[in-house]
């Protein structure tokens, strides 16, 4: 494994040999990158192996503790992000932060707008400006929309055209397909791609592994802090990638078991939330996952808020092994045995500043009780019963869970929910941000569940995960429920047929 | 780093031994501090803050507040009065008074709960309203004469001890509170409310209705002090009490209950409570004017919002510095 030397024009930014320890943890040992103009470059790695450091070295928030940052050839020092900004390294996140009462305009060019007389701002200059960057970006967004109810995708549009504002010519873009839809990612590559032709340096960052394939040259792979190759992409399989990020080959992503379905356990019949959703029926087997498939707005999470009692429905009934839930009552829809895995782990799933055990014991303040009062003893060993059948990784019990990875932190939602040993189990992108090691994880345990005998519902906007988890695929298309389609028909171009409404099949 | 040096310096611990410096020093520099009367004196005067303090520390832990005790507790002192000028006996009188006070607690509760109103604005009103009806109710009469026996209970102490007879209901009901926050799924519920209300309605706690509960407690809780209150200084006045919310909103901040919710203890609330108890006695011994006295508990309550935030701090980068050293993954 060599340093590639197959180019051309110099690095824009380099990284020698750079180390960096917290305390006792070597983020970061003898790591080197290189950044050419026009290149789109993977960082590849599993959770924890310093990927994030990585990027807030290059982006000036850590200094190393050893080795160089390279500008042109020249070695520099960043004091603060500041300073990385002005070199032209931009950092797009996974989920932008903008003012959401600002406009789009006002957002791009917050604390330097253009000036009239008077220090009045320019609004005509400011609009202009981020039309122009709009244009360059190839993307029609309204400079004078606020931020606010902006999709994610448009949002980080909206920090991209902000870095170009600063004539960033390295971008760095931490997970940004994470959250963003198929049709999304289609406009966002196709950004990434015109910001390429111009000239600029990305660093791309994704847990999915087919997007490196399809925007990246080359990729950095990462391991425990550790450098282990940068190589052109090209002639490479997932399978070398994955081997060079985990060190091992790694069992099969989607461990599907074939089981034969049984009773119904969850029947949804005619469920209407007016306004978001109409007339969604169906049902779900024991032993059976059923993915639910669509755009990101099709209705998919609303429908699986309502049936688990977040939100009311309007019109139609839910029951589980046959007994009607109550309309917007988590807790009866628990007590029939239904158990929900949200969207948003941060703020759905966990209560971030709490402790493993008692993330996990918010379930289980019915049961484990003795004589009216909570019963330590019990609910501590519920906790580290499932937070050990589940892998989670972590020092103590007691530790916020704010302190875990991602990935673990999932692994606890799912712990949290697997304790009340659920009939039912509907999991909303359950993979979401994790890195693939812990995916197969999920996946292998969603099969178990399901072998034993709970029905799962699967939300998922990764179709690759639904195509190869899923036994029936359900799909939905502005709020209602356009096609069924069993494994053996269901294909990315069938699915997504039905998801953007263009077929019925 | 050892776990026990990161929880000594929890804020409630810093308050508990603030606590016991501030009582070490008024025994030995403060003149007529130490004897038994006036330790009564400062225990009873306190327990009304206290009283109030046991369901507002839950209340904040849930993320909400409530502003109109005091106005709760002057309305039903007021009714009180007004009653008793009726003719009524004051064995049928005190439980009506706790009536009003649970129907001033569901009003509160209702308007935050079935409309989304924050409490801060909702009890705001209400502390205007409830007050403005116990002037209506009682006018500017002051009453006085309420069975001796009773004044008696609410003021005397036992024997020549430094404990006030009122000392000993307060005891049962701060082991209910403790045991309810502390040790009973409806705490745990509280805290994760508090924390994220959000993640808490995913987990199937019924966020609302524990709301409710609480509002409603601490409007009963609010207005068995205003029937205290009447008792202990043997006089019913519709602005009874005036103000004493800023004292328990001081004192539970002061005891560590992060006011954004889902943190804090009991026992930190009530050596918050006793602190505050303990240093308007000293003032007032020291001849402090009772205007200076609401000085120092404005500044106590804005060092109370300061003080945990930066004990969290150091506790946080010393919690980080411990994560760092030992890798978990």
């Amino acid at each position: 494994m060599t340093h590639p030397s197959d180019t051309g024009p110099a690095p824009v930014v380099a990284l020698k040999g750079i180390s960096k320890s917290f305390g006792a943890v070597r983020a970061l040992r003898d790591v080197s990158l290189e950044l050419f103009p026009g290149e789109v470059h993977a960082l590849a790695g599993e959770n924890g192996a310093g990927k994030s450091t990585l990027i807030k070295t290059l982006a000036g928030v850590h200094r190393p503790d050893a080795g160089h940052v390279l500008l042109d050839g020249e070695p520099v020092v960043f004091h603060g992000p500041g300073d990385a900004r002005d070199a032209g390294i931009a950092v797009i996140y996974q989920e932008p932060t903008l003012f959401p009462d600002l406009s789009i305009a006002e957002n791009i060019f917050m604390g330097r707008q253009p000036r009239r007389a008077l220090g009045r701002i320019d609004h005509k200059a400011t609009h202009a400006a981020t039309l122009a960057l709009m244009q360059r970006l190839g993307v029609e967004l309204d400079p004078d929309r606020p931020a606010r109810g902006l999709s994610i995708a448009d949002q980080q549009i909206v920090e991209i055209a902000k870095a170009l504002s600063f004539d960033a010519r390295v971008l760095i873009m931490d997970e940004p397909t994470a959250a963003l839809t198929g049709s999304e990612v289609a406009r966002l590559f196709g950004v990434v791609r015109t910001l390429q032709e111009q000239g600029a340096a990305v660093l791309f960052i994704s847990h999915r592994l087919e997007e490196i394939f399809q925007i990246c040259r080359r990729v950095t792979t990462l391991r425990d802090g550790a450098w282990i190759a940068s190589e052109l992409l090209d002639g490479m399989t997932e399978d070398d990638l994955v081997r060079r990020m985990v060190g091992r080959d790694l069992d099969e992503l989607y461990p599907k078991q074939d089981v034969r379905p049984g009773e119904v356990a969850l029947s949804v019949r005619r469920l209407t939330r007016e306004g978001v959703f109409t007339d969604v029926s169906f049902e779900v087997r024991r032993g059976e996952i059923v993915g639910l498939a669509g755009l990101v707005g099709a209705g998919r999470t609303e429908v699986a808020r309502a049936v688990f009692g977040i939100d009311r429905w309007d019109g139609g009934e839910v029951s589980v092994d046959g007994r009607k839930l109550t309309n917007g009552a988590p807790s009866t829809a628990m007590a029939a045995g239904l158990a929900l895995v949200p969207e948003d782990r941060r703020a759905q799933g966990l209560v971030m500043d709490m402790s493993i055990e008692r993330n996990i014991g918010l379930t289980g303040l019915r049961t484990t009780v003795k004589a009216g009062l909570m019963d330590r003893g019990a609910e501590r060993s519920r906790s580290l019963d499932w937070a050990v059948k589940l892998q989670v990784k972590y020092a103590r019990i007691a530790d916020t869970v704010s302190t875990l990875s991602g990935g673990n932190q999932q692994k606890v939602v799912l712990a949290k929910w697997l304790a009340t040993q659920p009939k039912v189990l509907i999991v909303d992108e359950p993979t979401r941000g994790i890195d693939v090691g812990t995916k197969s994880e999920v996946h292998r345990l969603l099969s178990q569940l399901a072998a034993d005998g709970v029905a799962v519902l699967m939300i998922s906007s990764d179709l690759p995960e639904v195509l190869g988890m899923a036994d029936r695929v359900l799909v939905m298309h502005e709020g209602r429920l356009t096609a069924e389609i069993p494994r053996s028909d269901a294909t990315e171009e069938t699915v997504m047929a039905a998801a953007t409404g263009r077929a019925a099949a | 780093m050892p776990e026990s040096l990161t929880r000594a310096i929890r804020w409630d611990t810093v308050v508990g031994a603030l606590l016991i410096v501030v009582l070490l020093l008024s025994f030995g520099f403060v003149d007529g501090f130490g004897n038994a009367l006036n330790l009564s004196f400062l225990i009873g005067n306190t327990l009304p803050i206290a009283l109030i303090a046991l369901p507002m520390t839950l209340l904040v832990v849930s993320g909400e507040i409530d502003l109109s005790v005091a106005s709760t507790a002057g309305l039903s002192g007021a009714v009180m009065g007004a009653l008793w000028n009726q003719g009524m006996t004051i064995e049928t009188i005190i439980p009506l008074c706790l009536l009003l006070g649970v129907v001033c607690g569901l009003i509160n509760g209702l308007l935050v709960t079935k409309l989304g109103l924050p409490s801060l604005a909702v009890t705001i009103g209400t502390l205007a309203a409830y007050r403005g009806i116990a002037q209506i109710v009682l006018g500017s009469d002051a009453v006085t004469d309420f069975p001796s026996q009773y004044l008696d209970f609410a003021a005397g102490r036992i024997g020549d001890t430094f404990i006030p007879y009122a000392f000993l209901p307060f005891l049962v009901l701060l082991a209910i509170a403790v045991v309810a926050l502390h040790a009973t799924p409806f705490g745990r519920s509280v805290f994760a409310i508090g924390a994220s209300e959000e993640a808490a309605r995913f987990a199937g706690i019924r966020v609302k209705r524990q709301k409710l509960i609480l509002f409603t407690v601490t409007g009963l809780m609010a207005s068995l002090t205003g029937v205290f209150w009447a008792l202990h200084y043997a006089s019913a006045r519709y602005d009874n009490a005036t103000g004493l919310e800023l004292s328990v909103v001081a004192a539970v901040l002061l005891g560590g209950i992060d006011f954004d919710g889902g943190k804090g203890t009991l026992g930190g609330a009530i050596a918050g409570v006793f602190l505050l108890g303990a240093l308007q006695n000293v003032m007032s011994l020291q001849d402090v004017s009772a205007q200076s006295q609401i000085v120092v508990t404005g500044v106590l309550l804005v060092l109370s919002v300061l003080g945990p935030r930066v004990a969290r701090q150091i506790s946080v980068a010393r919690a980080g510095r411990r994560a760092a050293s030992t890798p978990t993954s």
